[in-house]
């Protein structure tokens, strides 16, 4: 009955034939997109879907693998170090959020005000995004050097202050994390608040200087709600970048001291590589695709929420 | 952004890597012989970052088996055993054929099936009876099959330098005999030159490695067996006291400088570069020290590892295994025990052989000499010294007090099962003791206790 129902509601559709699809360039759209295809089911969607199939299964890639369920989903979730992940990445993204959100916003609104020499800091701006990050992270060790000739230690000491541990401290390693990663990741940030910033039309500004509305009013009802569909993007894209942070856990700390710095994509990997023997590679791919499902549904609970504000 | 698009490709390159080297790992049978119907092999070579000379020389010992031996074509890959890659190559099929692994991954392997049974090839060996059997056991499964072939072994000891106990006020010819001379030491030198008297390592494994030696050298042991069954006891009162020791170091003290993040690695660059007085390591050090730190060899001395007067109390000792894939077809297999035998083996047995190593080392500017334990007995040691004592180009003197004294040293094995699940769970108790003034020990170690007794029971 539903079937003869929804047949009747929806219009006939027309029969495509070999022939005709050929004719209406099916056959050249599909002969284009199968070097892409070819590309990405290769390198991208076989490796996910192999991926999603591991995570039932356990194997060392030596031997071969068995089949064991939903065993390694059930082995991450009564891991202990899951949850000091959790909590460690929630702490990041927290940190981030505080202080690596505003910061582009801030600078971007900042520069635009400046009428000369804006390309130079626009490149100032930008520079930390041009190093690589494994150099950048290397150069701050050494100035998270936590002796008191550390280069951090030596100019807050100039003004009395410190020293402080920074990465050698349980309490003080994340925060250090973060500056460092708001360092390398508010350049590219600021250029895309810049390019937002340019398409808001003078005119508004110009209305609001009529109207006689200061500098922080001009910011707070012309900038900001000009740049709002701007601003639920990037805060999303930092929300799942921060949920997934792995290089400067990796590289700064290897998730210490005393796992004050584990994260859940340094998990999945001392999962994968992390024992010398012990590739438990089930779980390391059981807890990635967790995650991917987390992100997946936030992403899209995130836009439906914010749909009808991001378009008004 | 950056770090959404930098996460993004973190992400999605870990779940591509696991799930190609998921599609890497065939089993497909290596390939044999190259066009030219010789044998191919590939074999380790040095670690990565190795000095220039120190490569030639390398290659120089290649071309002398390769003219020796015509039909089998080597080609040598740089490797470095790490814990944090070595599952990921093994897995990925991209290790050479012939590598290297510590006596502590040797059981495992063979009985995952990953390495080559190379019993017939090994017992045709002139010296084969010779091996000590202790030594030798690191390379057997239980019917006596031999996987690989050892050919170094270590024990650990002291490493110190001694231009910072100069610089102290210390005589650098008297190396402290006990952990209290150890620890008055570390703290004049940290205060007299403003670097790290003691240092330990504590990441990759390594910190639980470390506090395992030290545990040894108090008396204590981290697991016990019984029948088949085996207990962790890593709550024992011996490592109590050696997490104190080093808390009393670190913050009584303020004898262990300010970096707590140390690895083998990141602990020999430091100690090299004279930031660090002494630290644990093992007596084969000396040879990385140089060929990858530069270490000036005036800094460099090496001190028997103070023991506790308990009789369960002796030294970490461990060592290396020389092993070939289990995918290598039998000529490669053959090839194979043939390159170990000529690079590794020959010298600790034959006169010729073992002088014309040393004088290839001593051309290079390569170290020739560092203290080794016997991997046959001691008298094949001190004969095999005896042979290359003119080309010894290593500070001996310098190392008096450990070669005197290992001797007569208690050697204990690192623990049997799941050594390297056990290093990691103790790395962050270690650092916590060190960057945590309020670390509650018996806590920190309740914990890591009953988390190595539930991976001793899963396996």
């Amino acid at each position: 009955m539903k079937g003869i129902m929804s047949s009747l509601s929806t219009p006939p559709r027309k029969r495509v034939g070999p022939t005709s699809w050929v004719r209406g360039g099916g056959l050249s759209n599909l002969i284009f997109l199968l070097p892409t295809l070819v590309v990405f089911g290769v390198f991208s969607w076989y490796p996910i879907g192999r991926a999603v199939v591991m995570s039932l299964q356990q194997t060392n890639l030596v031997t071969a693998a068995q089949w064991v369920g939903l065993d390694n989903f059930r082995h991450v979730l009564t891991d202990p170090l899951l949850l000091t992940a959790l909590r460690n990445t929630g702490y990041f993204a927290l940190l981030a959020l505080i202080f690596g959100y505003p910061i582009p916003l801030v600078l971007a609104v900042l520069m635009s005000e400046v009428r000369r020499a804006r390309g130079l800091y626009s490149a100032l701006a930008y520079l930390p995004v041009v190093v690589p990050p494994v150099v950048a992270v290397l150069l701050w060790k050494f100035f998270y050097d936590a002796s008191p000739t550390g280069v951090f230690n030596t100019v807050l000491g100039w003004f009395g202050i410190g020293p402080y541990p920074w990465l050698q401290n349980e309490s003080t390693a994340m925060p250090s994390l973060v500056l460092e990663a708001t360092w390398a990741a508010a350049g590219g940030t600021v250029i895309i608040y810049l390019a937002a910033l340019t398409a808001i039309p003078p005119e508004l500004y110009d209305a609001a200087s009529v109207d006689g509305a200061s500098i922080w009013k001009k910011v707070w009802h012309v900038t900001l709600p000009q740049l709002r569909g701007v601003l639920l993007l990037t805060l999303i894209l930092q929300l799942i970048g921060t949920s997934q942070v792995f290089l400067e856990p990796y590289l700064f700390t290897g998730g210490g001291p005393s796992n004050s710095t584990m994260t859940i994509l340094l998990l999945i990997y001392n999962y994968a590589f992390g024992q010398s023997l012990g590739g438990d590679f089930g779980a390391a791919t059981a807890l990635s695709v967790m995650l991917a499902v987390v992100l997946g549904v936030l992403s899209a609970g995130y836009f439906r929420l914010t749909r009808s504000w991001a378009a008004s | 952004m950056r770090s959404t698009r930098k996460a993004a490709i973190v992400l999605l390159s870990t779940t591509l890597s696991i799930g190609m080297l998921a599609a890497c790992s065939s089993n497909k049978p290596a390939k044999t012989a190259s066009k030219d119907g010789k044998v191919k092999l590939t074999i380790v070579s040095l670690k990565p970052g190795s000095e220039k000379a120190a490569i030639d020389t390398f290659n120089e010992q290649v071309k002398q088996f390769e003219d020796a031996n015509p039909n089998i074509d080597l080609v040598p890959k740089e490797y470095e055993w790490k814990a944090t890659t070595f599952a990921a190559q093994l897995a990925g099929g991209t290790l050479p054929q012939v590598f290297t692994i510590p006596f502590t991954d040797g059981k495992t392997l063979i009985q995952r099936k990953q390495l080559a049974d190379l019993t017939s090839q090994v017992k045709a060996l002139p010296y084969s009876a010779n091996f000590n059997p202790k030594v030798l056991d690191a390379a057997q499964d239980s019917s006596g099959n031999i996987y690989g072939i050892p050919y170094a072994a270590y024990g650990v000891g002291l490493q110190y330098n001694r231009t910072l106990f100069k610089q102290a006020g210390l005589d650098p010819d008297k190396p402290p005999t006990s952990w209290d001379e150890i620890r008055a030491d570390a703290k004049l030198i940290a205060e007299k030159t403003g670097k790290a008297g003691y240092s330990e390592m504590t990441q990759n494994g390594t910190g639980g490695w470390m506090l395992t030696t030290l545990t040894y050298a108090l008396g204590g042991r981290m697991e016990q067996s019984s029948g088949d069954k085996v207990t962790a006891s890593l709550n024992n009162p011996q490592t109590k006291a050696a997490l104190q020791k080093l808390h009393d170091m670190r913050w009584v003290d303020n004898s262990m400088g300010s970096n707590f993040l140390l690895d083998w690695g990141g602990i020999n660059q430091a100690f090299a570069a004279g930031r660090i007085g002494m630290y644990m390591g093992g007596s084969d050090v000396y040879t990385s020290l140089v060929q990858q730190n530069k270490i000036n060899p005036a800094d460099y001395g090496l001190a028997a590892l103070p023991l506790d007067s308990s009789s369960d109390a002796g030294i970490l000792g461990g060592g290396t295994l020389a092993v070939v894939s289990a995918k290598a077809s039998q000529a490669q297999k053959d090839a194979a025990v043939k390159w170990i035998d000529f690079y590794y083996m020959r010298k600790l047995t034959e006169q010729d052989a073992a002088t014309l190593d040393a004088k290839t080392l001593a051309d290079g500017k390569q170290p020739v000499g560092t203290p080794a334990l016997p991997i046959f007995d001691k008298a094949t040691l001190d004969k095999s010294n005896a042979w290359i004592a003119s080309y010894i180009n290593v500070p001996l003197a310098q190392m008096k007090s450990f070669t005197d004294g290992v001797f007569s040293q208690n050697l204990i094995a690192e623990p049997a099962k799941n050594t390297q699940e056990l290093y990691g769970v103790l790395d962050p108790v270690v650092q916590a003791v060190l960057t945590n003034k309020n670390a509650d020990i018996d806590k920190l170690l309740d914990k890591a206790n009953s988390d190595v007794q539930t991976i001793l029971d899963r396996s």
